[in-house]
Protein backbone atom coordinates (compact mmCIF):
# COMPACT_ATOMS: atom_id res chain seq x y z
CA UNK A 1 0.00 0.00 0.00
CA UNK A 2 1.43 3.36 -1.04
CA UNK A 3 2.33 5.53 2.43
CA UNK A 4 0.15 9.25 3.35
CA UNK A 5 0.44 11.74 0.66
CA UNK A 6 3.46 13.80 1.84
CA UNK A 7 6.46 16.26 0.49
CA UNK A 8 9.32 16.59 2.96
CA UNK A 9 11.06 19.50 3.91
CA UNK A 10 14.49 18.98 3.07
CA UNK A 11 13.94 17.74 -0.62
CA UNK A 12 13.85 20.32 -3.48
CA UNK A 13 11.05 19.81 -6.28
CA UNK A 14 10.91 20.08 -9.67
CA UNK A 15 7.31 21.42 -11.36
CA UNK A 16 7.41 17.84 -13.33
CA UNK A 17 6.93 15.76 -10.18
CA UNK A 18 10.53 14.78 -9.51
CA UNK A 19 12.57 15.53 -6.41
CA UNK A 20 16.29 16.30 -5.27
CA UNK A 21 17.62 15.51 -2.06
CA UNK A 22 21.51 17.73 -2.06
CA UNK A 23 24.01 15.45 -0.20
CA UNK A 24 27.37 17.44 -0.67
CA UNK A 25 28.39 17.28 -4.14
CA UNK A 26 26.20 14.67 -4.78
CA UNK A 27 22.08 14.21 -5.27
CA UNK A 28 19.69 11.59 -5.01
CA UNK A 29 16.85 11.49 -7.16
CA UNK A 30 13.43 10.24 -7.39
CA UNK A 31 9.44 10.87 -8.19
CA UNK A 32 6.98 12.62 -5.71
CA UNK A 33 4.11 11.14 -4.32
CA UNK A 34 2.30 12.85 -6.41
CA UNK A 35 3.61 11.42 -9.50
CA UNK A 36 3.66 7.68 -8.25
CA UNK A 37 0.15 8.41 -7.33
CA UNK A 38 -1.61 9.38 -10.17
CA UNK A 39 0.28 6.85 -12.40
CA UNK A 40 -0.14 3.76 -10.20
CA UNK A 41 1.83 0.77 -9.42
CA UNK A 42 4.76 0.95 -11.35
CA UNK A 43 5.76 -1.94 -13.26
CA UNK A 44 8.86 -0.95 -14.73
CA UNK A 45 11.77 1.28 -14.44
CA UNK A 46 14.00 1.99 -17.55
CA UNK A 47 17.19 4.00 -15.93
CA UNK A 48 20.06 5.51 -17.37
CA UNK A 49 23.24 4.05 -17.55
CA UNK A 50 25.61 4.29 -15.01
CA UNK A 51 27.79 6.74 -16.04
CA UNK A 52 25.48 8.91 -18.14
CA UNK A 53 25.65 12.45 -17.84
CA UNK A 54 22.04 14.06 -17.37
CA UNK A 55 20.94 17.61 -17.78
CA UNK A 56 18.41 19.58 -15.90
CA UNK A 57 15.10 19.66 -17.57
CA UNK A 58 16.12 16.42 -19.41
CA UNK A 59 14.94 13.83 -19.59
CA UNK A 60 17.04 10.68 -17.80
CA UNK A 61 14.14 7.39 -18.11
CA UNK A 62 11.45 5.80 -17.91
CA UNK A 63 8.66 4.96 -15.34
CA UNK A 64 5.88 2.62 -16.39
CA UNK A 65 2.24 1.64 -14.77
CA UNK A 66 0.21 -0.98 -16.48
CA UNK A 67 -1.66 2.26 -17.50
CA UNK A 68 1.06 4.68 -18.37
CA UNK A 69 4.47 5.43 -19.03
CA UNK A 70 6.12 8.65 -17.84
CA UNK A 71 9.46 10.17 -18.51
CA UNK A 72 11.75 11.02 -15.45
CA UNK A 73 12.61 14.79 -15.75
CA UNK A 74 15.83 15.44 -13.65
CA UNK A 75 15.86 18.51 -11.52
CA UNK A 76 19.67 18.81 -11.67
CA UNK A 77 22.37 18.35 -14.15
CA UNK A 78 25.05 15.76 -13.10
CA UNK A 79 26.77 12.48 -14.04
CA UNK A 80 24.91 9.23 -12.89
CA UNK A 81 27.10 7.51 -9.86
CA UNK A 82 24.82 4.73 -8.95
CA UNK A 83 21.14 3.43 -10.36
CA UNK A 84 18.59 1.84 -7.82
CA UNK A 85 18.94 -1.65 -8.26
CA UNK A 86 15.86 -2.38 -6.09
CA UNK A 87 13.58 -0.19 -7.63
CA UNK A 88 14.56 -1.87 -11.43
CA UNK A 89 13.88 -5.28 -9.76
CA UNK A 90 10.78 -4.05 -8.26
CA UNK A 91 9.55 -1.11 -9.25
CA UNK A 92 6.35 -0.85 -7.02
CA UNK A 93 9.40 0.29 -4.07
CA UNK A 94 8.57 3.59 -5.28
CA UNK A 95 5.11 3.31 -4.54
CA UNK A 96 5.40 2.04 -0.94
CA UNK A 97 8.06 4.76 -0.19
CA UNK A 98 8.57 7.18 -2.90
CA UNK A 99 11.27 9.51 -1.06
CA UNK A 100 13.35 6.25 0.62
CA UNK A 101 14.02 3.11 -0.51
CA UNK A 102 12.15 4.31 -3.80
CA UNK A 103 15.04 6.33 -5.27
CA UNK A 104 15.93 6.38 -8.92
CA UNK A 105 19.36 7.63 -9.30
CA UNK A 106 22.18 9.40 -7.17
CA UNK A 107 24.53 11.98 -9.51
CA UNK A 108 27.50 13.96 -8.82
CA UNK A 109 26.10 17.56 -9.56
CA UNK A 110 27.81 19.53 -12.71
CA UNK A 111 26.68 22.51 -11.26
CA UNK A 112 25.60 22.72 -7.62
CA UNK A 113 23.62 26.60 -7.74
CA UNK A 114 21.00 24.92 -9.97
CA UNK A 115 19.69 23.38 -6.89
CA UNK A 116 18.97 27.06 -5.69
CA UNK A 117 16.38 26.95 -8.96
CA UNK A 118 14.31 24.21 -8.07
CA UNK A 119 11.00 24.50 -5.17
CA UNK A 120 10.81 24.44 -2.07
CA UNK A 121 8.27 21.93 -0.15
CA UNK A 122 6.04 25.22 0.20
CA UNK A 123 6.15 26.10 -3.17
CA UNK A 124 5.46 22.69 -5.04
CA UNK A 125 2.43 22.10 -2.65
CA UNK A 126 0.83 25.18 -3.67
CA UNK A 127 2.06 24.31 -7.71
CA UNK A 128 -0.01 20.62 -6.99
CA UNK A 129 -3.05 23.11 -5.44
CA UNK A 130 -3.62 24.79 -8.69
CA UNK A 131 -3.57 21.70 -10.55
CA UNK B 1 -16.72 3.19 -15.22
CA UNK B 2 -13.64 4.55 -13.74
CA UNK B 3 -10.09 3.17 -14.90
CA UNK B 4 -9.52 1.91 -11.58
CA UNK B 5 -10.50 1.56 -8.38
CA UNK B 6 -8.01 0.06 -5.58
CA UNK B 7 -5.68 -0.28 -8.26
CA UNK B 8 -5.46 -2.55 -11.95
CA UNK B 9 -3.26 -4.98 -10.27
CA UNK B 10 -5.28 -6.31 -7.18
CA UNK B 11 -8.38 -6.06 -9.32
CA UNK B 12 -7.10 -8.23 -12.12
CA UNK B 13 -5.39 -10.85 -9.34
CA UNK B 14 -8.93 -10.32 -7.20
CA UNK B 15 -10.67 -11.68 -10.89
CA UNK B 16 -8.11 -14.36 -11.50
CA UNK B 17 -8.42 -15.60 -7.65
CA UNK B 18 -11.75 -15.36 -6.33
CA UNK B 19 -14.33 -12.56 -8.28
CA UNK B 20 -14.77 -8.77 -9.49
CA UNK B 21 -17.52 -6.92 -10.88
CA UNK B 22 -17.34 -4.65 -13.80
CA UNK B 23 -19.43 -1.89 -14.85
CA UNK B 24 -20.53 -2.47 -17.91
CA UNK B 25 -23.04 -0.22 -18.22
CA UNK B 26 -21.48 2.06 -21.19
CA UNK B 27 -21.87 -1.04 -23.82
CA UNK B 28 -24.67 -0.77 -26.23
CA UNK B 29 -27.64 -3.11 -26.86
CA UNK B 30 -29.52 -3.39 -29.47
CA UNK B 31 -32.67 -5.50 -30.10
CA UNK B 32 -33.60 -7.09 -33.69
CA UNK B 33 -37.16 -8.57 -34.12
CA UNK B 34 -39.53 -9.69 -36.08
CA UNK B 35 -40.19 -12.73 -38.99
CA UNK B 36 -37.38 -12.09 -40.89
CA UNK B 37 -34.80 -10.76 -37.89
CA UNK B 38 -33.13 -14.26 -37.93
CA UNK B 39 -32.76 -13.97 -41.81
CA UNK B 40 -31.66 -10.55 -42.17
CA UNK B 41 -28.86 -11.20 -39.36
CA UNK B 42 -27.97 -14.19 -41.26
CA UNK B 43 -26.95 -11.70 -43.75
CA UNK B 44 -25.27 -9.11 -41.47
CA UNK B 45 -23.00 -10.85 -38.91
CA UNK B 46 -20.30 -13.91 -39.58
CA UNK B 47 -21.38 -16.63 -37.52
CA UNK B 48 -24.21 -19.12 -37.99
CA UNK B 49 -27.20 -18.29 -36.15
CA UNK B 50 -28.54 -21.57 -37.11
CA UNK B 51 -26.32 -23.73 -34.21
CA UNK B 52 -27.81 -21.58 -31.67
CA UNK B 53 -31.11 -21.72 -30.16
CA UNK B 54 -33.67 -19.68 -27.88
CA UNK B 55 -31.44 -19.28 -24.59
CA UNK B 56 -28.06 -19.12 -26.13
CA UNK B 57 -26.00 -16.83 -27.29
CA UNK B 58 -22.98 -16.61 -30.27
CA UNK B 59 -19.73 -14.56 -30.37
CA UNK B 60 -19.79 -13.14 -33.83
CA UNK B 61 -18.98 -10.15 -36.07
CA UNK B 62 -20.10 -7.51 -38.49
CA UNK B 63 -18.61 -7.52 -41.33
CA UNK B 64 -17.98 -4.93 -44.30
CA UNK B 65 -17.72 -5.49 -47.78
CA UNK B 66 -13.89 -5.74 -47.77
CA UNK B 67 -14.21 -8.38 -45.20
CA UNK B 68 -13.15 -5.92 -42.49
CA UNK B 69 -15.02 -5.99 -38.99
CA UNK B 70 -17.36 -3.46 -38.12
CA UNK B 71 -17.86 -4.18 -34.55
CA UNK B 72 -17.27 -7.94 -32.76
CA UNK B 73 -20.46 -8.58 -30.27
CA UNK B 74 -23.05 -11.12 -28.99
CA UNK B 75 -25.63 -12.13 -29.86
CA UNK B 76 -28.46 -13.57 -27.47
CA UNK B 77 -31.34 -15.72 -29.16
CA UNK B 78 -34.49 -14.73 -27.10
CA UNK B 79 -36.70 -16.33 -28.71
CA UNK B 80 -37.25 -17.67 -32.23
CA UNK B 81 -37.40 -14.00 -34.25
CA UNK B 82 -35.88 -11.72 -31.56
CA UNK B 83 -32.46 -10.86 -30.32
CA UNK B 84 -30.45 -9.17 -28.72
CA UNK B 85 -26.91 -7.54 -29.38
CA UNK B 86 -24.41 -6.61 -27.40
CA UNK B 87 -22.22 -4.42 -28.54
CA UNK B 88 -18.65 -2.28 -28.04
CA UNK B 89 -19.81 1.22 -26.33
CA UNK B 90 -17.86 2.84 -28.84
CA UNK B 91 -19.32 1.24 -32.15
CA UNK B 92 -23.34 1.38 -30.83
CA UNK B 93 -23.98 4.09 -32.99
CA UNK B 94 -21.77 3.35 -36.17
CA UNK B 95 -23.83 -0.29 -35.29
CA UNK B 96 -27.25 1.13 -35.51
CA UNK B 97 -26.80 3.16 -38.20
CA UNK B 98 -25.25 -0.07 -39.94
CA UNK B 99 -28.02 -2.56 -38.99
CA UNK B 100 -30.54 0.26 -39.73
CA UNK B 101 -29.45 0.69 -43.49
CA UNK B 102 -29.73 -2.64 -43.60
CA UNK B 103 -32.62 -3.66 -42.14
CA UNK B 104 -35.15 -5.73 -44.80
CA UNK B 105 -39.33 -5.89 -44.71
CA UNK B 106 -39.86 -8.03 -41.42
CA UNK B 107 -36.72 -7.22 -39.33
CA UNK B 108 -37.18 -4.28 -36.94
CA UNK B 109 -33.64 -3.27 -35.37
CA UNK B 110 -33.44 -1.25 -31.93
CA UNK B 111 -31.11 1.05 -29.69
CA UNK B 112 -32.22 0.11 -26.32
CA UNK B 113 -29.13 0.73 -25.27
CA UNK B 114 -30.53 3.69 -22.85
CA UNK B 115 -32.36 0.90 -20.64
CA UNK B 116 -30.49 -1.25 -19.59
CA UNK B 117 -27.18 -1.75 -17.31
CA UNK B 118 -25.09 -4.25 -17.58
CA UNK B 119 -22.32 -5.31 -15.09
CA UNK B 120 -20.01 -8.24 -15.70
CA UNK B 121 -19.31 -10.47 -12.66
CA UNK B 122 -16.21 -12.53 -13.39
CA UNK B 123 -13.55 -15.23 -11.66
CA UNK B 124 -13.71 -18.59 -10.84
CA UNK B 125 -15.67 -17.87 -7.48
CA UNK B 126 -18.25 -15.40 -9.25
CA UNK B 127 -20.84 -17.70 -9.62
CA UNK B 128 -20.51 -18.90 -5.78
CA UNK B 129 -20.42 -15.49 -4.38
CA UNK B 130 -23.73 -14.76 -6.47
CA UNK B 131 -25.65 -17.46 -5.03
CA UNK B 132 -25.90 -18.84 -8.67
CA UNK B 133 -26.27 -22.17 -10.05
CA UNK B 134 -23.54 -23.26 -12.56
CA UNK B 135 -24.74 -23.34 -16.63
CA UNK B 136 -22.89 -24.00 -20.13
CA UNK B 137 -21.31 -20.95 -21.18
CA UNK B 138 -23.06 -18.82 -23.96
CA UNK B 139 -26.52 -19.74 -22.15
CA UNK B 140 -28.73 -17.25 -20.01
CA UNK B 141 -31.48 -17.33 -18.25
CA UNK B 142 -34.04 -14.93 -16.18
CA UNK B 143 -32.33 -15.07 -12.18
CA UNK B 144 -31.79 -12.51 -9.37
CA UNK B 145 -29.48 -11.87 -6.82
CA UNK B 146 -30.61 -10.54 -3.53
CA UNK B 147 -34.27 -9.67 -4.99
CA UNK B 148 -32.73 -7.92 -8.16
CA UNK B 149 -34.74 -10.00 -10.84
CA UNK B 150 -31.75 -9.41 -13.75
CA UNK B 151 -31.11 -11.52 -16.98
CA UNK B 152 -27.92 -13.86 -16.07
CA UNK B 153 -25.64 -14.52 -19.31
CA UNK B 154 -22.85 -16.89 -18.82
CA UNK B 155 -20.23 -14.64 -20.95
CA UNK B 156 -17.46 -11.90 -19.80
CA UNK B 157 -14.42 -10.98 -21.73
CA UNK B 158 -11.90 -12.07 -18.89
CA UNK B 159 -11.16 -16.13 -19.44
CA UNK B 160 -12.96 -16.48 -15.89
CA UNK B 161 -15.80 -18.34 -15.23
CA UNK B 162 -18.37 -16.02 -15.01
CA UNK B 163 -21.64 -13.65 -15.95
CA UNK B 164 -23.14 -10.58 -17.59
CA UNK B 165 -26.18 -9.40 -15.35
CA UNK B 166 -28.53 -7.39 -17.49
CA UNK B 167 -31.13 -5.06 -15.83
CA UNK B 168 -33.06 -2.26 -16.36
CA UNK B 169 -31.46 1.28 -15.77
CA UNK B 170 -32.98 2.05 -12.77
CA UNK B 171 -31.97 -1.55 -11.09
CA UNK B 172 -28.42 -0.74 -12.25
CA UNK B 173 -27.59 0.82 -9.16
CA UNK B 174 -29.14 -2.09 -6.15
CA UNK B 175 -27.81 -4.43 -8.08
CA UNK B 176 -24.60 -3.42 -8.05
CA UNK B 177 -25.00 -2.57 -4.28
CA UNK B 178 -25.93 -6.10 -4.35
CA UNK B 179 -23.19 -7.84 -5.97
CA UNK B 180 -20.30 -5.77 -4.24
CA UNK B 181 -21.74 -6.54 -0.69
CA UNK B 182 -21.28 -10.61 -1.29
CA UNK B 183 -17.54 -9.72 -0.83
CA UNK B 184 -16.95 -9.50 -5.46
CA UNK B 185 -14.22 -6.65 -5.75
CA UNK B 186 -15.02 -3.90 -7.92
CA UNK B 187 -12.89 -3.04 -10.40
CA UNK B 188 -12.33 -1.01 -13.23
CA UNK B 189 -11.67 -0.35 -17.18
CA UNK B 190 -7.66 -0.44 -16.40
CA UNK B 191 -7.83 -4.43 -15.20
CA UNK B 192 -10.52 -5.39 -17.72
CA UNK B 193 -7.80 -4.53 -20.39
CA UNK B 194 -5.05 -6.60 -18.38
CA UNK B 195 -7.52 -9.78 -18.40
CA UNK B 196 -8.59 -9.86 -21.99
CA UNK B 197 -5.26 -9.45 -23.21
CA UNK B 198 -4.00 -12.14 -21.23
CA UNK B 199 -6.51 -14.44 -22.13
CA UNK B 200 -6.06 -13.04 -26.17
CA UNK B 201 -9.26 -11.67 -26.68
CA UNK B 202 -9.05 -8.91 -29.29
CA UNK B 203 -10.42 -5.34 -28.69
CA UNK B 204 -12.06 -4.01 -31.42
CA UNK B 205 -9.97 -0.41 -32.14
CA UNK B 206 -6.86 -2.37 -31.31
CA UNK B 207 -6.46 -5.87 -33.18
CA UNK B 208 -9.45 -5.94 -34.65
CA UNK B 209 -11.20 -3.03 -37.13
CA UNK B 210 -12.88 -2.26 -40.23
CA UNK B 211 -9.75 -2.30 -42.57
CA UNK B 212 -8.37 -5.78 -40.44
CA UNK B 213 -9.52 -8.82 -41.56
CA UNK B 214 -10.54 -11.82 -39.04
CA UNK B 215 -9.26 -14.68 -40.94
CA UNK B 216 -5.49 -12.81 -39.93
CA UNK B 217 -6.78 -11.93 -36.47
CA UNK B 218 -7.43 -15.74 -35.78
CA UNK B 219 -11.21 -15.30 -35.87
CA UNK B 220 -11.91 -18.28 -38.64
CA UNK B 221 -13.43 -20.12 -36.01
CA UNK B 222 -16.52 -17.10 -36.43
CA UNK B 223 -16.71 -16.93 -39.75
CA UNK B 224 -19.14 -19.38 -41.29
CA UNK B 225 -17.85 -19.39 -45.11
CA UNK B 226 -20.27 -21.67 -46.02
CA UNK B 227 -23.16 -19.23 -45.51
CA UNK B 228 -23.50 -15.99 -47.19
CA UNK B 229 -22.92 -12.40 -45.33
CA UNK B 230 -21.26 -9.60 -45.52
CA UNK B 231 -18.08 -9.57 -46.79
CA UNK B 232 -17.93 -13.44 -47.34
CA UNK B 233 -16.52 -13.46 -51.07
CA UNK B 234 -13.09 -11.93 -49.64
CA UNK B 235 -12.80 -14.01 -46.60
CA UNK B 236 -13.12 -17.03 -48.50
CA UNK B 237 -10.11 -15.42 -50.64
CA UNK B 238 -8.23 -14.74 -47.79
CA UNK B 239 -8.56 -18.10 -45.87
CA UNK B 240 -7.94 -19.82 -49.37
CA UNK B 241 -4.91 -18.21 -50.26
CA UNK B 242 -4.11 -18.00 -46.59
CA UNK B 243 -3.66 -14.43 -44.65
CA UNK B 244 -0.25 -12.47 -45.37
CA UNK B 245 0.09 -11.21 -41.31
CA UNK B 246 -1.50 -12.76 -38.76
CA UNK B 247 -2.46 -11.90 -34.98
CA UNK B 248 0.40 -12.92 -32.90
CA UNK B 249 0.29 -13.09 -29.29
CA UNK B 250 3.45 -12.41 -27.46
CA UNK B 251 5.83 -12.03 -23.98
CA UNK B 252 8.51 -10.02 -23.75
CA UNK B 253 11.92 -11.83 -23.15
CA UNK B 254 13.82 -8.17 -22.34
CA UNK B 255 12.48 -5.79 -19.59
CA UNK B 256 9.91 -3.10 -20.93
CA UNK B 257 6.32 -2.81 -21.64
CA UNK B 258 4.68 -3.30 -25.26
CA UNK B 259 2.06 -1.02 -26.46
CA UNK B 260 -0.39 -0.03 -29.30
CA UNK B 261 1.26 1.32 -32.19
CA UNK B 262 5.40 0.08 -31.95
CA UNK B 263 6.93 -1.42 -34.20
CA UNK B 264 7.95 -5.20 -35.32
CA UNK B 265 10.83 -5.60 -36.66
CA UNK B 266 9.78 -7.30 -40.00
CA UNK B 267 7.00 -5.04 -40.62
CA UNK B 268 4.99 -5.50 -38.12
CA UNK B 269 2.59 -3.80 -35.26
CA UNK B 270 1.83 -4.28 -31.46
CA UNK B 271 -1.89 -3.64 -31.90
CA UNK B 272 -2.62 -4.29 -27.98
CA UNK B 273 0.34 -4.13 -25.06
CA UNK B 274 0.24 -4.22 -21.37
CA UNK B 275 2.27 -5.49 -18.28
CA UNK B 276 0.50 -8.87 -17.31
CA UNK B 277 -0.22 -9.37 -13.45
CA UNK B 278 0.14 -12.63 -13.64
CA UNK B 279 3.13 -13.04 -15.67
CA UNK B 280 4.98 -10.07 -14.51
CA UNK B 281 6.48 -9.33 -17.73
CA UNK B 282 4.84 -7.52 -20.84
CA UNK B 283 3.06 -9.08 -23.02
CA UNK B 284 0.60 -8.22 -26.51
CA UNK B 285 -0.39 -8.86 -29.62
CA UNK B 286 0.50 -7.60 -32.77
CA UNK B 287 0.09 -8.23 -36.50
CA UNK B 288 3.10 -9.74 -37.91
CA UNK B 289 4.04 -11.46 -41.61
CA UNK B 290 2.65 -14.71 -41.14
CA UNK B 291 6.03 -16.53 -41.53
CA UNK B 292 6.62 -14.79 -37.77
CA UNK B 293 3.26 -15.61 -36.42
CA UNK B 294 4.58 -19.57 -35.09
CA UNK B 295 4.91 -19.97 -31.40
CA UNK B 296 8.64 -19.68 -30.44
CA UNK B 297 9.46 -16.97 -33.03
CA UNK B 298 11.95 -14.58 -31.97
CA UNK B 299 10.46 -10.96 -32.29
CA UNK B 300 12.51 -7.55 -32.01
CA UNK B 301 10.48 -4.83 -30.82
CA UNK B 302 10.60 -0.79 -30.98
CA UNK B 303 9.84 0.45 -27.24
CA UNK B 304 10.52 3.91 -27.80
CA UNK B 305 14.21 3.47 -29.84
CA UNK B 306 14.86 0.64 -27.55
CA UNK B 307 15.03 -2.84 -29.25
CA UNK B 308 14.02 -5.33 -27.24
CA UNK B 309 13.43 -9.30 -27.82
CA UNK B 310 10.05 -10.85 -27.39
CA UNK B 311 8.94 -14.63 -28.41
CA UNK B 312 5.79 -15.36 -30.39
CA UNK B 313 3.56 -18.13 -27.68
CA UNK B 314 0.76 -20.24 -28.33
CA UNK B 315 -2.72 -18.23 -27.74
CA UNK B 316 -3.88 -17.92 -24.98
CA UNK B 317 -0.61 -15.91 -23.25
CA UNK B 318 -2.41 -17.02 -20.10
CA UNK B 319 -4.68 -19.63 -19.58
CA UNK B 320 -7.26 -19.62 -16.45
CA UNK B 321 -6.85 -22.27 -13.90
CA UNK B 322 -9.43 -25.12 -14.20
CA UNK B 323 -12.29 -25.60 -11.91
Amino acid sequence: MAPAESYPEDLRYHAEHDWARVEGEEAVLGVTWYAQDALGELVHYEPPASGATIAKDGIYGEVESVKAVSDLVSPLSGEVLEINQKVADAPETVNEDPYGEGWLVRIRMTDQSEAESLLGAGAYKALLAEQ
Amino acid sequence: MPVQYEGVIPEHRAVRADSGVFDVSHMGELEVEGPKAHEFLQSVLSNDLDRIDPGEAQYTLLTNERGGTVDDLIAYRLEPGRYLLIVNASNREADFAWLKEREIPGSDVRDLSDDYALLAVQGPRSLERLGLGDAPAFTFAEGEVDGVECMVNRTGYTGERGVELMVPSDDGPALWDAVAARGVKPAGLGARDTLRLEVCYPLHGNDIGPDLNPISAGLAWVCALEKDFTGVAELRRVKEEGPERRLAAFVMEEAGIPRQGMPIAGGGEVTSGTHSPMLEKGIGMGYVPTAQAEPGTDLTIDLRGRLRRARVVKKPIYKPEED
